[in-house]
């Protein structure tokens, strides 16, 4: 019967293929299929469904299978594209048998549709650990992409070293933060540490907790910290959540800390003798006369 | 009480999550940028209690209206393990985990209305509101 069953559908699978094709054309209104061209759409169409019947034909799974699922993973289309397509194969298929044999009674049914399963539900599976391994592949990569960004320490000048903090700060990220800090300012031999909230969307009891810490923390290594990029609304939050950020100093902007720690260690902008406005006040003088 | 939104929370990224969630819906109803921040921020202390001592529950948005003001309702539910003493908790620098004891209070002070339920071994639900000025 298992052999029959796969005879049927092998020998007539330009009918399925184009019933398959028929049917799922109607698919292209779903929106997933919107910026696709329909010349390409047809195309793949017609590679997917050659792809099913290569892989049933040779009982199993194809690398066909797996080059094809690799482009359109790589084209960015969505696995919805492919387990529509499954589905309606699966019922293409199942109908197909069906109306080709004499008597249908309840046990040649469910056997064609086990049958019918055994084929589709494998090629399924595969192409769904193929889309969520390339998906759990991305994710590893941006978290490590996200933890070489997370806690970064700028030593801009001799002394002085910055941490710029952007994005939200959780747990695993407060306790990076710390270390960073700590092993950055014993390495540049930092007296001063600027830490830059700027780009911290919000400062709760926890994030503050934390940067409390971790300026006390380099208090105890005998480093001074400041606290900069305290936008106006962070600032009003802080003081209705009576967090008492009073024991290190905080100003409002990195460029105000950085002359707040020029001072601490001793130093002073200064601005140099500027040639070109002078230059201008000259030709200035000149079309004057 | 026109809708209602839910963020799940289970994970430390669910707070995010819910901040998010009630930013955008405190910007829709026109709350400025500072009011944003304390909205956020209150979201931000409640999710975390949640995740903190509840393990999981779930924090839920409401946009108000009423004839002469709008305004936001943020519910914060849990089935944890409930607060023993409330008024300890309201107090400034009560912690149980060594942070700085200041999110309650801090959050009923950054909102306009503060109601808290809290049964123990059952669960506690908190309830703030800010006003649209």
């Amino acid at each position: 019967m298992d052999k029959k069953l796969k005879e049927i559908v092998l020998d007539h699978s330009d009918a399925i293929v184009k019933m398959w094709l028929e049917e799922f054309e109607t698919h292209k209104k779903d929106d997933y299929t919107s910026n696709i061209s329909s010349e390409m759409f047809e195309s793949t169409n017609r590679e997917f469904v050659n792809v099913i019947f290569s892989s049933i034909e040779n009982h199993g799974l194809s690398s066909d299978l797996d080059d094809f699922s690799e482009r359109l993973i790589n084209l960015g289309w969505p696995l919805s594209y492919l387990t529509d397509g499954m589905q309606v194969f699966r019922r293409v298929t199942t109908g197909f048998i069906l109306q080709q044999s004499e008597q249908v009674d309840a046990n040649t049914f469910s056997e064609v549709l086990r049958e019918v399963d055994g084929w589709v539900d494998p090629i399924i599976n595969q192409l769904i650990n193929e889309y969520s391994g390339s998906w759990e592949h991305i994710v590893s990569l941006q978290r490590v992409a996200l933890q070489e960004l997370s806690a970064p320490l700028i030593p801009v000048m001799e002394n002085i070293t910055i941490m710029p903090l952007i994005g939200t700060i959780d747990t695993e990220r407060a306790k990076l933060i710390m270390e960073n800090l700590l092993d950055g300012v014993i390495k540049h031999n930092a007296e001063v540490v600027l830490i830059d909230i700027t780009g911290v969307p919000v400062v709760d009891t926890m994030v503050a907790h934390h940067i409390i810490q971790a300026a006390e923390a380099v208090r105890l290594i005998g480093s001074r910290c400041i606290l900069v990029g305290i936008r106006p609304e962070i600032a009003q939050t802080i003081v209705n959540l009576g967090i008492d950020l009073g024991k290190f100093p905080t100003k409002s902007s990195l460029r105000k800390g950085f002359e707040t720690a020029l001072e601490l260690t001793n130093r002073r902008i200064e601005e140099t003798y500027n040639k070109n406005e002078d230059i201008e006040k000259l030709i200035d003088s000149l079309d004057g006369e | 009480m026109d809708f209602q939104s839910c963020v799940n929370i289970k994970k430390e990224w669910d707070i995010v999550g819910a901040r998010q969630l009630g930013r955008d819906i405190a910007r829709k109803i026109g709350f400025g940028t500072v009011d944003q921040a304390r909205i956020a921020t209150a979201i931000s202390e409640l999710a975390r209690n949640i995740y903190l001592y509840a393990g999981t529950g779930k924090v839920c948005f409401e946009a108000l209206e009423e004839i002469d003001h709008k305004g936001i309702a943020i519910i914060a539910m849990d089935n944890g393990p409930g607060i023993q003493e409330i008024s300890q908790v309201m107090e400034d620098g009560f912690s149980t985990s060594g942070g700085l004891g200041a999110g309650l209070p801090g959050v009923k002070r950054l909102m306009d209305e503060f109601d808290i339920h809290s049964e123990e071994g059952k669960g506690t639900e908190i309830r703030v509101v800010k006003w649209l000025r």
